[in-house]
């Protein structure tokens, strides 16, 4: 099958705006879950709420759409009560870093077999583009009119040290190595965490200066830097942009987990 | 066969739970509830079930929510401020339909309020705390037996009708000791799996659906917004939502016939208490006290969906006297179906209502 | 017959635990009914301890105690609490040890605490002490059904020890009685 066949064409077209990333790291997790070979039936996509966590509702898999924040605190329960199902998580940063932060936290801690793919657009999407514990220092949004006062929350930092297996980020630029970043997460026992910069040209690009989707899709190929480079720079002592995305993959490792199918 | 066992009211429901089917807890401590945690913390792992302690009460239900849609009979046990935090979930297991059963061993509020006293201030909470219209199943145990009877027939109710089955105890009833017999058999009600060539939210008469297990093949899309029987999104069509809200109410609040669970002492009785959980054994006592005085019983053992039609088995009734360890919440409920005197006995404190109190109570009522 | 029981002491004498034992004695072996209920406060240890237990031959209505036939203090605080309202006719066990008040009713003075850490060497069996001497005086449950409780709820390889303290209370609870 290709990844065509696992959406639900029934429920299509989606809500998504032109130019959102959603679409294309949708298509990045199903070229992902094909790839692997898994088996429809005998996987379930789940999600909170935002533009997100609407994906489940369009895939051909079992799919539970649940409350804002809470999408991996259900996944959790899913994984447990039958650890032979596949779960990914789709999830955005409003939803996994605001309300869900908590959730976040332990969900690493306790190393679920989840792949979890975190759709980070800096902003609340659906309630209109209000500012989200990622939106950048300066940022405007609707709730930070005057520039976000408030420092933004590195994610993928965040899952390294709450214990994840496999921790990574790129950006909707990046559609091959999203997608090989998340089969390595299918493959990777214990919680993946797969953070992918989204553009919103609609409510984060139209007040920061991205209105087009290509100013959006350039600003992610100039400003990510491979986390290698990065490294090699902070070693150096050489400067780097203030709005750099660093990408890549951040932690592959085998701690404990739980909900690993035997 | 029974096997006699000196059990407390909070291990007495966990083994009832076991009994009835319960392969997934997910709870966080929160005392008077926390020995329920702790028995199925001990119990599961040896059955081949799941206990997860969570990182919240938000996370607990949200959890035993997921593990339902695996197929598994999930629990998780609380107490107020734990339960506040459980609403918003509570909802969506209605919405979504997902059977569960929630212990709520109560305690005083608002707030942290007594946290190793009782009361029974969470009888609306459990009703109508969600936000949005819905209907859910209460159950109120009277002693360590019911702790176990009613969380086994919480579990069958919940899958019979698809909905949250709270079993809505108090601090007396969850930590006493007492006598109990528990039998090596229990009737197991499982819900029905969803019929071939139906939608996945497509009811038949009972306004009930068949349940499409995750894993199963029937790639059934879940969700809390409204949806239409095949379980899409329909959240701006107004006759989706309210044919779908409807079902939801007409489902359990139509059945009140079928669910009802009621003891009735004295039916030729003047006086009628009608009382639930730990104040129903001062009642029993006064009435016991004091035969031949025209004093009834009206013992809940279901209290929501609220068995109106129980009020009618004492046709000679001329007042109805209500004790609750809150300020009336169920006396409201009675008061909207009879035309004799509702008199609220309330009790706030931890205390239970004293036999002598009750006694004062009828005495006042008669004479005014 | 109801009769009903109070124990008070201080966290950690084992209060609860002799109150469950006592109704597991009643319940399980004895054949009868019995309620236990107890005092929760937010300390583990130290702190007022206080538990019930309602004995019956016939189902248990009210679960509480209210006025107590029987009393057992190990403690000032619990004397001060319970035993300076114990009803005239009421009878109580207090440890001399620890209690110096005298109630108004009927009462034993069983120095469990001191028999437990001179006698037995472990001042922890002081309850155990206690429920010997509350069983050979009162009689709420028979030895043979509190032998075989104290059994069931003590923890393994103290079984021996446990026994020796139920029968050193049994010969305070005779002395004691007369």
């Amino acid at each position: 099958m290709s990844f065509d066949d696992w959406l639900r064409t029934d429920r299509l077209p989606h809500i998504w705006c032109s130019g959102c990333s959603n679409g294309t790291i949708l298509n990045c997790t199903l070229a992902a879950v094909d790839a692997e070979g898994w088996d429809p039936d005998r996987t379930v996509f789940v999600s909170g709420i935002g533009c997100s966590s609407r994906a489940p509702g369009y895939i051909a898999t079992d799919s539970l759409h649940t409350t804002h924040g809470r999408a991996l605190a259900f996944a959790t329960g899913v994984k447990l009560a039958d650890p032979s199902l596949n779960v990914v998580v789709f999830t955005g940063d409003g939803d996994l870093a605001a309300i869900g932060g908590n959730h976040f936290i332990h969900a690493c801690r306790r190393n679920i077999d989840l792949t979890v793919v975190c759709m980070n657009n800096l902003i609340y999407g659906m309630t209109g583009g209000q500012g989200s514990p990622t939106t950048p220092l300066g940022a405007l949004s609707t709730t930070s009119p005057y520039g976000s006062s408030e420092p933004a929350f590195d994610l993928v930092a965040l899952a390294v040290a709450a214990g994840a297996n496999h921790v990574a980020r790129w950006t909707a630029y990046h559609v091959r190595e999203v997608q090989k970043a998340i089969q390595t997460g299918l493959r990777t026992p214990g919680l993946s965490f797969i953070e992918v910069r989204a553009g919103c040209p609609t409510n984060y690009g139209r007040k920061n200066r991205l209105r087009e989707v290509t100013d959006m899709a350039e600003h992610f190929r100039t400003r990510s830097m491979v986390k290698a480079k990065f490294d090699r720079l902070v070693a150096e002592g050489r400067p780097i942009p203030p709005d750099t995305i660093v990408v890549g993959e951040f932690v592959r490792r085998a701690l404990p987990a739980m909900g690993v199918a035997p | 066969m029974t096997k006699l066992e000196f059990m407390q009211g909070n291990t007495a429901s966990a083994e009832g739970a076991i009994a009835a089917g319960c392969r997934f807890f997910g709870g966080y401590p929160i005392t008077p509830s926390t020995e329920v945690a702790e028995a199925m913390a001990r119990r599961m792992p040896k059955i081949g079930g799941v206990f997860v302690q969570m990182e919240d009460e938000i996370a607990s239900i949200a959890a035993v929510i997921g593990a339902s849609w695996t197929g598994k009979k999930a629990m998780t046990a609380t107490s107020g401020p734990g339960f506040s935090l459980m609403m918003e979930n509570i909802g969506f297991a209605v919405m979504t339909e997902t059977p569960l059963v929630i212990v709520n061993v109560q305690r005083g509020g608002p707030s942290t309020g007594q946290p190793t006293m009782s009361a029974q201030g969470d009888m609306l909470q459990c009703r109508f705390g969600s936000h949005g219209d819905m209907a859910i199943i209460a159950l109120s145990p009277d002693s360590v037996q019911e702790m176990y009877d009613l969380t086994v027939k919480a579990f069958n109710l919940a899958e019979r009708f698809r909905c949250p089955a709270f079993l809505m105890a108090d601090e007396i009833i969850g930590h006493m000791r007492e006598r109990i017999e528990l039998p090596d058999h229990v009737e197991i009600v499982d819900r029905r799996p969803l019929e071939p060539g139906r939608l996945p939210f497509e009811a038949g008469a009972d306004g009930v659906p068949g349940f499409p297990t995750f894993g199963t093949g029937h790639r059934v899309h879940v969700t809390g917004l409204t949806h239409d029987e095949r379980g899409y999104p329909a959240a701006t069509d107004p006759a989706a939502h309210e044919r779908l809200v409807r079902r939801l109410v007409d489902k359990v609040e139509n059945a009140r016939h079928e669910i009802a669970d009621y003891r009735v002492t004295n039916p030729e009785a003047e006086v009628v208490f009608v009382c639930y959980g730990s104040p129903a054994r001062a009642v029993q006592q006064v009435v016991s006290d004091h035969p031949g005085e025209g004093l009834g019983i009206l013992r809940l053992r279901v209290v929501w969906p609220f068995p109106e039609h129980a009020l009618a088995e004492f046709p000679n009734a001329r007042l109805f006297i209500v004790p609750e360890q809150n300020l009336g919440q169920v006396a409201r409920e009675v008061e909207r179906h009879v035309r004799v005197p509702v008199i609220s006995v309330p009790r706030l404190g931890g205390e239970l209502h004293t036999p002598d109190e009750l006694v004062r109570a009828v005495e006042e009522a008669r004479s005014a | 017959m109801r009769r009903e029981l109070r124990l008070s002491g201080f966290g950690g004498q084992g209060i609860m635990l002799a109150a469950v034992i006592l109704g597991r004695a009643a319940v399980m072996y004895d054949r009868c009914y019995a309620v236990q209920t107890q005092v929760y406060g937010p300390e583990a240890r130290g702190g007022a301890s206080m538990a019930a237990v309602v004995f019956d031959d016939s189902p248990i209505l009210y679960p509480e105690v209210t006025d107590p036939d029987i009393l057992v203090i190990m403690s000032q605080e619990g004397f001060e609490k319970y035993g300076t309202i114990a009803r005239q006719d009421a009878v109580m066990l207090l440890d001399p040890g620890l209690v110096h008040s005298r109630p108004a009713c009927r009462y034993y003075e069983i120095p469990a605490t001191d028999d437990a850490r001179s006698i037995l060497g472990k001042v922890i069996v002081a309850n155990i002490v206690m429920l010997g001497a509350l069983v050979a005086s009162t009689g709420v449950v028979s030895r043979d059904a509190i032998e075989r409780a104290v059994l069931d709820q003590v923890p393994r390889g103290t079984e021996d020890l446990n026994l020796r303290a139920l029968r050193q209370g049994y010969v305070r609870g005779e002395e004691a009685r007369g």
